[in-house]
């Protein structure tokens, strides 16, 4: 096997021993990107000379006794995460030549640990997307089928962890943005609860539902990347001032006894029969190891899209706002007036998509339809977290599938904006309620494509998901293709 | 509830953003079809429910008043595509 | 012609002195060269978070006690969005459904007596940049070093009733934020500022007119005339069977107007909404209790304390408190000597002279309390004269010496020995003949020349008293 073909834990041990170092793993990546990036691009940039440096910085570390799990690995950034001194994009023409002075705080905290930045990962523009169609930058290709998307909007890191153009990658999800396209990728990704990691450095998209978080190729691998991730910013207004369990202490451990709420609504029409076989086999493997499926309802489930359309929109608006070519990001030539400067920066900067929700997010806070849209939306909001907390006083975790469909075909949905939006419909809902939610590989389409499954649990409880992730990983063995790149 | 032409422009203005006619049709037509889609949120009974404006209720997330080193003029205008003399540069406000 | 009474409503908005800004820390003081108190939070660059600054927030439960308002235990901050370079977010974090404080008041002391005037609300939030232009060029210029700024911005009601009013309003605003050392009060540079809102009704009527909100007022001054103004074309406007137009104008010092803005201002729709990067703000009854036990007596309250402990007049009593330190001073002096009503004269007359001629602050003041307390002993023992401490006081300024070494060093003892005195009268009359003849042919005025020459005589050391009465019995008829 190659280097750039193994798990961070994996990777670790040989890192330890000595068997192998910082550098060589780091080179093998490198190696497989030259070899498939042109044809998947799940990059927008490339840290090449700094990932090396880092490298060999992460060489003299474990030489000296350094016993992080992270030491020496090679970990892809989306390009929503500000990294100090090197441009961050995400993913639009606004921000194509902005270097921030400052590190999202995750992206600190991972170079405490050691890990080495290989590129920054293609994405939908602002993260706003399912599709990763939307990136100024180009489209990423699914890897397990060139001719379709990888999801979205973090599709650049989910495929690059997919096709192990990186060991493993920090995504942000927003309304599934880091599950779905793990699940279309066929690798583990997982949403902390809201607050559970800093948005500092994180570009905004919608302030209250914006959660940063890792893809990876195995629910260890996870468990690892969020012992890094999580932690209270005093930078953070949002983050939560709970300890941190060890993550790895969730991992081989027994779920017997355990109660997996099955949601009804989540089961209805537009569940692609793939899907559904494969999330029914996942059913099968928890109830033999042990634990009981429990129908649960989530009565508001209907009108989370909604929900959403109109929260997210309105937070987005206001967040983007600040984009007008004056301290920074895309200026248009040839302006008359500072209005000017304003019109045609903006509706130049930015693409269709991106506009399309400045304009709903506006309608919906504007005078006389406030109350209408953004305050009933915040009211069914309520709702709908309250749906959740009534479930889980029955249940330990809840599971359901991840995105209604496999990978579908680039250029399928981007000109219908409302059935983009419908593809994150089980995955909105967690954001919306603020709670976790992981998904795990769980099998593949007549067609060869990967299905994900998903389990949700309460605020904080992250240590759940990883137990019945890892035991669920653990049980049903899924084969371990790769895409045949 | 439907949206015309004349307030996507209105919207438009308040976002500062310019659209071309065949814009503005597309959006048009874009937003009410979302906008309809949203309608069923009238099906939601929601008397006296406190509106959820934040996903957690934390309250209270202070710093102490202490000065903290600031950016040099030099990195706080290293994005800025016009400057002039340590200020960001725009066209004149037309009186 | 009708009679039309003015309603008028003024905004203040006040700049809290505190170190750092309101949610990041770069420092807030005022003058540094452009762009240089900046950092990406204040910049408002992509991925940064506001975190609000906790003094901010007791300084404004401050402003809220002192002026009895209600504090909400739980408030939130809102975005106000709007577009304007020296907006960095393209929105203005600040308070909107839920404010910090509502529904108190101030007590001012028109001619007609005390009135009432209620505040609507005292909400947080933060300042923006500012923008300078060019002269010459088309170009605007954006410094963000005040953007980040702590504002809290105190809304009075409609009570206001004439221009003079107004003005007694903001004094007393002013002095209590001063007083509260919550703000500078500076308004040259910015620390305190006032809209205001103005319209004309019938007198009698109940129901508001249309009213126009006036901008660009920089000083109290201003203030009152932009108001003096606006009743004057309100009324005209009205008295013609016109409609007063509801817009904001900007005053025009130099013309004595006031101008239309209208055709710059579109109508903002603001679009509030809860800002979700900031928490909920709890501020309980024992934070409120901690707050409240470092509220210093506010001027209203020391100025009646002067009046009833130290039977000086209002008047005197308001020239004493019109800063903390120079009651603080006051009160030092009459500790020293015991005799408050000698103290006020002194300290509101030479004293305050001899700092406004040296454009000194009373902080900073070369003649200690104690120093001027000992010198008005001295005067009550009868070692000096009155006309006597008015050098010494002035000695004392310049060279900061206490007044018994000044008067050691000087000889500036009082003659008090009525013998001593007797025989300088006597020698005094003899050497003026001629005057002693036409005084007592009924020249009375020649009196103060016989008083001036033994002073002359004596190098100004005489006893003013002892000299008149000696005068007196020597010249008399």
């Amino acid at each position: 096997m190659e280097l750039h073909q193994l798990t961070i834990h994996a990777l670790r041990d040989k890192l330890r021993t000595g068997e192998v170092n910082a550098v060589a793993v780091t080179e093998s990546v490198f190696r497989r990107i030259d070899a498939v990036e042109d044809r998947v691009h799940a990059y927008i940039a490339l840290m090449r000379d700094e990932a090396l440096r880092s490298a060999a910085e992460a060489d003299r570390r474990i030489e000296a006794g350094d016993n992080e799990d992270l030491c020496g690995i090679p970990v892809a950034l989306k390009d929503v995460l500000c990294t100090a001194g090197f441009r961050t994009t995400s993913g639009s023409r606004m921000l194509r030549d902005f270097v921030p002075p400052y590190d999202a705080t995750a992206v600190e905290a991972l170079k405490r640990a050691g890990a080495v930045f290989v590129g920054k990962a293609n994405m939908d523009e602002f993260a706003m997307g399912s599709s990763t169609e939307t990136s100024w930058f180009g489209v990423t290709r699914n890897p397990w089928d060139l001719g379709r998307t990888p999801g979205g909007s973090s599709g650049g890191a989910a495929a690059a962890v997919a096709a192990d153009e990186c060991i493993a990658s920090l995504g942000s999800d927003t309304g599934g943005s880091i599950r779905q396209p793990a699940a279309l990728c066929g690798v583990v990704g997982m949403k902390p609860t809201y607050g559970r990691v800093s948005r500092f450095g994180l570009i905004a998209f919608a302030s209250s539902l914006d959660q940063i978080g890792p893809l990876t190729k195995d629910v260890e691998d996870c468990a690892i990347m969020m012992n890094a991730i999580c932690a209270h910013d005093p930078k953070d207004s949002t983050s939560a001032k709970i300890d941190v369990p060890d993550y790895k202490t969730f991992l081989d451990r027994d779920i017997s006894g355990w109660n997996v709420g099955i949601p009804k609504e989540y089961f209805a029409e537009g569940l692609d029969p793939d899907v559904l076989e494969a999330v029914k086999r996942a059913i099968g493997v928890i109830e033999d190891a042990g634990a009981r499926c429990v129908e649960v309802t989530l009565p508001h489930t209907d009108y989370c899209v909604a929900v959403y359309c109109i929260v997210s929109t309105a937070e987005a608006g206001s967040n983007l706002a600040r984009y007008d070519g004056i301290r920074y990001g895309y200026r248009a030539e040839n302006v008359r007036d500072l209005l000017e400067v304003y019109e045609k920066s903006r509706s130049e900067g930015f693409g269709a998509e991106v506009k399309r929700r400045i304009m709903l997010g506006t309608y919906a806070l504007s005078s006389g339809y406030y109350d209408a849209y953004y305050k009933k939306a915040s009211q069914v909001r309520a709702r709908i977290k309250e749906d959740f907390a009534k479930a889980f006083r029955r249940c330990d975790v809840i599971l359901t599938p991840t995105s209604p469909t496999p990978a579908f075909l680039l250029g399928e949905k981007i000109n219908d904006p409302l059935q983009m939006y419908l593809s994150d419909i089980y995955t909105i809902s967690a954001n919306l309620a603020g709670i976790p939610g992981i998904s795990v590989p769980c099998g593949f389409s007549s067609g060869g494509l990967p299905i994900g499954v998903q389990f949700l649990a309460g605020p904080f409880d992250e240590g759940k998901l990883m137990q019945i992730a890892h035991a669920y990983e653990r049980l049903a063995a899924i084969e371990r293709r790769r895409p045949a790149l | 509830m439907t949206i015309n032409k004349k307030e996507i422009e209105y919207i438009a203005q308040l976002a500062h953003l310019k659209f071309s006619p065949r814009e503005v049709e597309a959006f048009t037509s874009d937003l009410n079809d979302i906008l309809s889609y949203i309608d069923k949120l009238n099906q939601v009974d929601t008397i006296g429910v406190e509106p959820m404006n934040h996903a957690m209720d934390m309250t209270n997330a202070f710093r102490e008043d202490v000065v903290t080193p600031s950016l040099t003029n030099e990195a706080s205008l290293a994005n800025a595509p016009e400057t002039h003399g340590g200020s960001f540069q725009v066209p004149k406000i037309i009186e | 012609m009708t009679e039309y009474e003015p309603v008028i409503g003024l905004e203040v908005h006040a700049q809290l002195m505190t170190k750092s800004k309101i949610f990041c820390g770069c420092s807030a003081e005022f003058g540094a060269a452009p762009n240089t108190r900046t950092c990406p939070v204040c910049l408002g660059m992509p991925g940064v978070l506001p975190v609000l600054n906790r003094t901010v927030v007791e300084f404004a439960v401050k402003m809220a006690l002192a002026t009895r308002c209600r504090i909400n235990l739980m408030s939130n901050f809102a975005r106000k969005n709007y577009f304007y370079p020296d907006l960095p977010k393209g929105y203005q974090i600040s308070q909107y459904a839920l404010p910090l404080a509502e529904k108190g008041y101030v007590d001012i002391e028109t001619d007609a007596g005390e009135k009432r005037i209620g505040l609507i609300r005292i909400h947080i939030e933060e300042d923006a940049g500012k923008l300078v232009h060019d002269e010459h060029m088309p170009s605007s210029y954006v410094d963000l070093n005040r953007a980040g700024v702590p504002l809290i911005e105190i809304v009075g009601e409609p009570d206001i009733r004439s221009p003079e009013e107004a003005a007694l309003y903001l004094r007393r605003l002013h002095e209590t934020l001063v007083y509260l050392e919550i703000c500078d009060g500076n308004m040259e540079e910015g620390s305190f500022r006032c809209d205001a809102n103005i319209s004309l009704r019938p007198k009698g009527r109940e129901a508001f007119g249309t009213r126009a909100e006036l901008k660009n007022l920089n000083s109290f001054r201003h203030v009152q005339r932009a108001l003096e103004y606006e009743i004057k074309r309100q009324a005209y406007i009205l008295e013609s069977g016109g409609e007063v137009v509801q817009e904001t104008r900007l005053w025009d010092d130099a013309r004595g107007v006031t101008l239309s803005m209208r055709s710059k201002e579109e109508a903002h729709d603001y679009r509030y909404f809860p800002d979700p990067d900031l928490v909920a703000l709890h501020v309980d009854e024992a934070w409120i209790q901690e707050v409240a036990a470092t509220l210093p007596e506010l001027p209203l309250e020391k100025r009646e304390r002067f009046v009833r402990e130290y039977g000086i007049t209002p008047y005197d009593a308001g020239l004493l408190t019109m800063t903390r330190p120079l009651a603080a001073y006051y009160e030092e002096v009459v500790r020293a000597c015991g005799k408050p009503r000698p103290a006020a004269n002194w300290v509101k007359g030479d004293l305050l002279r001899l700092l406004n001629e040296d454009r000194a602050d009373i902080r900073a003041c070369p003649v200690s309390a104690a120093s001027l307390g000992d010198m008005i002993c001295l005067i009550e023992e009868g070692a000096i004269s009155g006309k006597m401490a008015k050098d010494l006081i002035e000695e004392m300024y310049k060279t900061g010496k206490s007044p018994r070494t000044i008067i050691e060093e000087k000889g500036l003892v009082q003659i008090t020995d009525e013998d001593a005195l007797a025989r300088v009268v006597d020698e005094v009359i003899a050497a003026n003949p001629n005057q002693l003849a036409q005084y007592r042919g009924g020249k009375d005025k020649l009196f103060g020349y016989f008083v001036g020459q033994v002073m002359k005589a004596t190098q100004g050391k005489a006893n003013p008293q002892l000299v008149n009465d000696l005068l007196q019995k020597r010249l008399g008829p």
